[in-house]
């Protein structure tokens, strides 16, 4: 394969801006002339450079952020910055976000290094100079020491700082401020303060283009909640103005807080179904708005849909009395979501599956939430009972029974001793062999059995009782009845 | 252990008391009084099908539109398995979406199948600490028949007074399963608003076959049922019959006349 590169014209002379692995390894680099670069190497693959189309490019890369977190801006020329605060936990964690994102840009043939850290400046950084493509500084640790390229300043103010003898920030942050600022001007120093975090560095954050969206600004900086409720009612009704013309309803919605000091906060919430009611959207907006810091005051406010469905017109029937509709429960659904996260409200599904823990899924609550009785789905079958409580993972228990299939005569569980009256058993449950390698032989043998006080547990056995591959014979306590 | 209840089958009243039917229009009354916030003047009933049960609460039934508390008593007081699967029991004799508030995700949807209640009836809200202000929500939606919400510890009054006006404005059954680590917890029989509470234990159930006490096996499950708190009526026990398939409780046979006994002498 032929190196490729990308060259631009500078005044009369042409130069390389963007260089492949290829060219990189016999040595070209961006900012060559194009003259010495065609000399050192033949057969170069030459594109004419297009910095506008990269600009679009970025900003549609970060437009598709936005899945990740409501604020997403370029970094340019070649950076994407993603505010993840407080949006980590729907990845579970900070490291599934960046695996994630690394894996779909290379999926799309994009090789990306990322970072996370407390600072944009911080990340911008760990993102270029770290060793391993994907790093996490923790929350609140220091910086770390960086080369000075890493502080995104000037090709003069590198060269000079260097000629005095700084290669690195360390030493510069342990240096005399005021002759540093008298030399090499004040944005070193801010540079160094945005990299540690003492100088705050809004992102100027992107919106899709096509989105429908509504944005309000006010003469005076707004404060209270009460304010924000009165935007948030005139917001909705705008918002859901342009979505009825559209035909859609709203899945997400960012409420964006545009602060007087230039930073940005933002509420997302979502809907089970599209949506396009004012009051119902803003009702919940409202009930996050506590989570708002408004600092010094608020001077615009902008809703945006981050996701629309098509609404699918539905006859609604005339009510006769005031009730509501009965089966209606989708404001519910939304309005719980929204408090409690989208992941703890959920219906339980039963899957044809014998093992006890895998015979259940958590499934959306909306849509196909079947309310009507006439409609019920499958349940689980009738002639094998099941405790209503089940203890994850299965508690080990000292019993007494008799090999092969007796149940056990006493038990005991949590320094308390129950003897068996009555006994129902065993259940042989089978491991997933066709599935599992490692539960191959796997056999559990289940007992329903009462105490003398009458209580009903559910006790199994690992194992079959007498062969050694099917389980170690441990007793374990599963669940009540 | 139990304090003495005052039994069911009150001897035949003196002439000097009302008649049961002026006694019955002073209850409306006062129940007309009593529910100020209600938008149907008269609250719908749901009724055991157990004569001795029904006979005991006023109207003949559990009141749907009002705040009702179940407990399990002795050492199931931690996993309620017992309360749960009475609740599940009354659910499965409504019809209805049923939203059921979580602290802790143990519940295991296939035992509540066992009782009646259908999995697609059912939408789970793990709440952990916000149980009562999700259940408060959720009783605010007419949609709903039923929320059920889990409470580890302690009540306010107030807190309960909020959650029965909300489920008597909106006729939604609202259940709160009490739950706590020690056995027996004091904290659970302190006052509430709740219109009834209920507390649920296990009793020895006879073999399978009683004239083969020594064939193995498993018969129905039974409880000591003690409505421990019930606005309007009085206090009482009972041991029944686990609820079945249907959600329906089973009389005991050989307990029918003496539901008040201790259970040692009824499962003999």
């Amino acid at each position: 394969m032929p190196p490729i590169v990308t060259a631009a014209r500078d005044g009369n002379t042409r130069l390389l801006a963007a260089v492949d692995a290829t060219a990189a390894s016999l040595g070209l680099r961006p900012g060559m002339p194009l003259t010495q670069a065609n000399v050192r190497v033949a057969g170069l693959e030459i594109h004419a450079a297009d910095p506008d189309g990269d600009a679009k490019a970025l900003r549609q890369l970060a437009a598709w952020c936005l899945r990740y977190a409501p604020l997403a801006a370029p970094d340019p020329p070649d950076g994407l910055w993603i505010d993840v605060t407080g949006a980590t936990h729907l990845w579970e964690g900070e490291a599934n976000l960046l695996n994630d994102l690394v894996s779909r840009f290379s999926g799309r043939g994009l090789a990306v290094r990322a970072a996370i850290a407390d600072t944009p400046g911080l990340a911008h950084a760990m993102a270029r100079y770290a060793a391993d493509p994907v790093h996490i500084i923790p929350p609140g640790a220091p910086p770390p020491d960086l080369p000075l390229a890493a502080l995104r300043l000037p090709e003069e103010t590198i060269e000079g700082l260097r000629l005095v003898g700084f290669e690195r920030t360390a030493p510069l942050e342990a240096a005399a401020r005021a002759p540093l600022v008298r030399r090499y001007g004040t944005l070193l120093m801010t540079r160094l303060d945005q990299l540690a975090g003492r100088v705050f560095e809004p992102i100027q954050p992107i919106t899709p283009e096509d989105a429908i969206q509504a944005r309000l600004s006010f003469v005076e900086p707004l404060l209270t909640a009460t304010a924000f409720s009165a935007v948030i009612s005139r917001l909705t009704v705008l918002v859901c103005g342009d979505l009825e013309q559209a035909g859609c309803g709203a899945r997400s919605l960012d409420l964006a807080f545009e602060r007087v000091d230039g930073s940005v906060q933002v509420l997302r919430i979502g809907t089970a179904q599209p949506n396009r009611d004012p009051a119902h959207l803003g009702r919940m907006l409202n009930e996050r708005l506590e989570q708002v810091d408004p600092g010094l005051g608020v001077e615009a406010m902008r809703l945006l849909v981050v996701r629309a469905d098509q609404v699918s017109l539905t006859q609604t029937q005339a009510a006769l009395t005031d009730a509501p509709s009965p089966s209606d429960v989708t404001q519910l659904v939304d309005r719980l979501a929204n408090r409690l996260g989208e992941s703890r409200l959920y219906r339980i599904e039963p899957v044809e599956n014998y093992v006890p823990e895998r015979s259940v899924r958590k499934v959306v609550p909306l849509p196909g939430w079947r309310l009507n009785n006439l409609q019920l789905g499958p349940s689980w079958p009738e002639d094998f009972p099941r405790p209503v409580r089940l203890l994850k993972p299965p508690q080990p228990i000292e019993a007494m029974a008799l090999p092969p299939d007796d149940p056990p005569l006493a038990f005991t569980w949590r320094g308390i001793r129950h003897r068996v009256r009555h006994a129902d058993g065993p259940e042989r449950i089978a491991g997933e062999w066709w599935k599992r390698e490692s539960e191959m032989y796997a056999v559990r043998d289940y007992y329903r059995v009462e105490d003398e006080d009458g209580r009903r547990f559910w006790l199994f056995r690992r194992g079959d009782g007498s062969d050694p591959a099917t389980g170690d014979m441990g007793w374990f306590l599963h669940g009540f009845f | 252990m139990f304090p003495n209840f005052p039994q069911p089958g009150v001897p035949a009243a003196p002439p000097d008391l009302p008649l049961p039917g002026q006694l019955r229009d002073l209850r409306e009354r006062v129940a007309i009084i009593e529910r100020t916030h209600s938008r149907t003047a008269t609250t719908s009933l749901l009724p055991f099908g157990h004569a001795d049960i029904d006979g005991v609460l006023p109207g003949g039934g559990l009141p749907l539109g009002a705040l009702h508390e179940a407990a399990s008593a002795g050492p199931d007081t931690e996993h309620a398995a017992a309360a749960t699967l009475f609740i599940a029991g009354i659910l499965a004799r409504l019809e209805g979406p049923v939203l059921w508030v979580l602290e802790q995700p143990d519940l295991f949807a296939p035992g509540l199948a066992g009782a009646g209640l259908h999995p697609d009836r059912v939408l789970y809200a793990e709440a952990s600490k916000a149980v009562l202000s999700t259940m408060e929500e959720g009783l605010h939606h007419a949609g709903l028949t039923a929320v059920v919400a889990e409470l580890t510890g302690r009540l306010s009054l107030v807190a309960s007074r909020r959650l029965q006006l909300a489920a008597e404005q909106n006729g939604v059954l609202a259940v709160l399963i009490r739950r706590s680590r020690s056995f027996d917890d004091p904290v659970l029989q302190q006052p509430s608003a709740a219109v009834t509470r209920w507390r649920i234990a296990g009793v020895p159930s006879p073999p399978p076959l009683p004239e083969f006490p020594d064939t193995p096996g498993l018969g129905p499950a039974r409880w000591r049922l003690d409505l421990t708190r019930c606005r309007g009526g009085e206090a009482a026990s009972w041991i029944v019959e686990a609820c079945d398939a249907t959600g329906r409780l089973g009389v005991v046979s050989d307990a029918a006349h003496r539901s008040d006994q201790t259970p040692a002498r009824v499962s003999t």
